[in-house]
Parts: C-alpha cells; sequence; structure tokens
C-alpha cells in the first residue's frame, strides 16, 4: 500500500463526505422517527452502505413490509453498482488482487465511482488500491458519522441549510462532468445523451417507467450505447 | 435474531454482489474494444442521468434548486475545485430559501 495515493484519495474524497453527512443525518432522524431501533439505522449504515436504498427500506419497515419484499427492492435499487462495477474494473491497476478487489467493491457508489471514474482520466493512468480505499474510507466514515448524528442528536443542522444542501452531491457530480464535457465532444453527447433519455423516462406519459434505479440503468446505457456506435475510434479526449 | 436485523443483513448481501461480481471476475477477461468502449463512456453517461432530472428535487423547491445548480454550472467553468462548486451550489440554493420563501 502507498501511503501518498491513500493520502489523495482521502483529500478527493473529501467533497462526497461533505454531501454525506447532512444526508445520513436525515437518514438517521428518519430511521428514530419511525421508531426503528438504533442498532438497525447503525447496521443499515456499516453493512448496507448505499444511500437511497437505506431510506427506502426504512419507509418499508416503517409500514410493516415483507422481509422479501424490502430486500428484493434493495436489490432492483442497487443493482446500478453493476454496471459501474464493471466499468471500474477496467480502470484498475491489472496486478490489484482479487482480495483487494473485493474489498475495493463494498465500496462502489454513484459518488465514489463517478470520482474515482474521473481522477487520472487525461494521462489514462490506472487507479491504485490505496487510492480508491483513500477514497471509499472517507466517504463511508462521513455515512457513518452522519448516522449517528442523525440517530443520536437529531436535526443539528438548520432546517434551510439541511434542506440547500441536499443539492451537494447533485453539483458535484456537475463539478465532475463540466471539466468532462468541455474536452469532449464524444463525452458530451454521450452525457446529454443519458440526461434525454432519463427524462423522457421520467416525464412523457407514454414512455415506460420503472423504478430510480433501473430507470438511471436504462439512461446510462442508452448514452453510453449512443456513444458507441456514434464514435466507434476516435480516442476519448480530443 | 431479531427480524429487521436479518432483513438488514439481506440487504448488505443483496447490494453487495452486483457490486462485487464484475470488480473480482472481469480482471483478467480480454475484452472486445467496443466492449472496452462502451464501459469508458459509462461514466459519464451515469452522471448524466444521475444529476437530471432528480437535481430538480433535491431541495425545497425546484426555483431553489435551479439556483444552486445554475450558481455551480457556472462556478465549474471555471474552477476544478469541487468543494468551492459544492458549496456554491449549496450557497445558491439556500440564499433563493432565504430571500424568497
Amino acid at each position: 500500500m502507498k501511503k501518498s495515493f491513500f493520502i489523495q484519495g482521502i483529500k478527493q474524497g473529501l467533497p462526497i463526505a461533505l454531501g454525506y453527512i447532512p444526508i445520513a443525518i436525515a437518514f438517521g432522524i428518519l430511521t428514530a422517527s419511525e421508531g426503528l431501533s438504533y442498532l438497525t439505522g447503525m447496521l443499515m449504515s456499516l453493512t448496507v452502505f448505499a444511500g437511497a436504498s437505506q431510506f427506502v427500506a426504512v419507509n418499508l419497515m416503517s409500514l410493516g413490509a415483507a422481509s422479501g419484499e424490502i430486500i428484493l427492492t434493495t436489490f432492483i435499487l442497487n443493482f446500478r453498482h453493476f454496471l459501474m462495477s464493471a466499468s471500474l474494473s477496467q480502470r484498475l491497476e491489472e496486478s490489484t488482487p482479487k482480495l483487494s478487489r473485493s474489498i475495493l467493491s463494498f465500496g462502489i457508489t454513484d459518488e465514489t465511482f463517478s470520482l474515482a471514474s474521473v481522477t487520472n482520466l487525461d494521462d489514462n493512468k490506472k487507479l491504485s488500491f490505496s487510492f480508491l480505499l483513500g477514497l471509499m474510507l472517507v466517504s463511508f466514515t462521513a455515512w457513518n458519522a452522519g448516522t449517528w448524528v442523525g440517530l443520536f442528536m437529531g436535526n443539528i443542522l438548520p432546517d434551510i441549510l439541511q434542506n440547500s444542501m441536499g443539492i451537494a452531491l447533485y453539483v458535484m457530480f456537475i463539478g465532475l462532468l463540466v471539466p468532462a464535457l468541455k474536452s469532449s465532444i464524444p463525452i458530451a453527447v454521450v452525457a446529454l445523451t443519458a440526461m434525454l433519455a432519463h427524462s423522457a423516462i421520467t416525464f412523457v406519459p407514454w414512455i415506460p417507467s420503472f423504478s430510480t434505479g433501473w430507470n438511471i440503468i436504462l439512461s446510462t446505457m442508452v448514452g453510453a450505447f449512443l456513444g458507441t456506435i456514434l464514435f466507434p475510434k476516435e480516442d476519448l479526449h480530443e | 435474531m431479531n427480524n429487521t436485523i436479518l432483513i438488514v443483513l439481506g440487504m448488505a448481501v443483496v447490494t453487495y454482489i452486483p457490486r462485487m461480481l464484475p470488480m473480482v471476475l472481469m480482471q483478467k477477461l480480454r475484452l472486445q474494444p467496443y466492449i472496452k468502449r462502451f464501459l469508458s463512456f459509462i461514466p459519464f453517461a451515469a452522471l448524466g442521468a444521475l444529476i437530471f432530472p432528480e437535481i430538480l428535487y433535491s431541495t425545497e423547491s425546484i426555483p431553489s434548486s435551479l439556483v444552486g445548480a445554475f450558481l455551480a454550472v457556472l462556478v465549474a467553468l471555471f474552477s476544478k475545485n469541487l468543494i468551492l462548486i459544492v458549496l456554491s451550489g449549496i450557497f445558491g440554493s439556500f440564499l433563493y430559501q432565504l430571500l424568497f420563501l
């Protein structure tokens, strides 16, 4: 393990941590207010580590949904990570052993995946275990710390701030996407196509809409597929 | 063991497996160039799909989200500093709510 890469990962993960904390606090508050035990909330953030699905699960639990339904919903909502894991597997240093890969897999979220994917893209350098571990560890720590604060302390942020912080992760995604858009036409086409596809699925009544997880998977595949067809040869950064 | 705890552990398993399988199994695979290309586009397609339209509903109201998003795009055009971009987005939506709600 390279210490400098690990530290770099932690530093690069700080924006994710900043975005996770208010959401995790909200998750902790919801869990407590629905009358679920502290242990349930803490264990979920420790072992599942996937934001949207945790909110949905807590809602379903409070409604007394069947165990199978909650677990199946979680699977469907989180299956998009399969696509992200496939993409990230190609960016990792090839010598990374299977055990290290299986550890890193646990930390794949929309945010850690996106941030890792745009790192070192220009010089086409592979990502190291140490870097990804640092990135994921700081995100994971923030997610769990936020959960605890929400569970045990409740709403420590003023409402108006908590509300506005809901935008944090989305604008972080914007920050990751904009430089790539400026540098590459294929990337711009792919990203805008996926946005349009997701909007169409969401807003156009005669286009079938599924759960959020599948809508994101479908729109992502439409965008990436179109890019593969339209730009079969060119370098990603021309 | 308590039923709720078992549900959480079930959730953990079904979340982990799709995260882990490609990462571990695709290591040595010789992929066709077009598949590699498809996979290399995934992050940018995913970013697009994750941002829009859901960003609209990420704060108190659509206008406050739009103000935050607009300010963040503006900053992102000139800087790659993510913390700065995130803070400007939060600030934009905060300011809107402070002034108009």
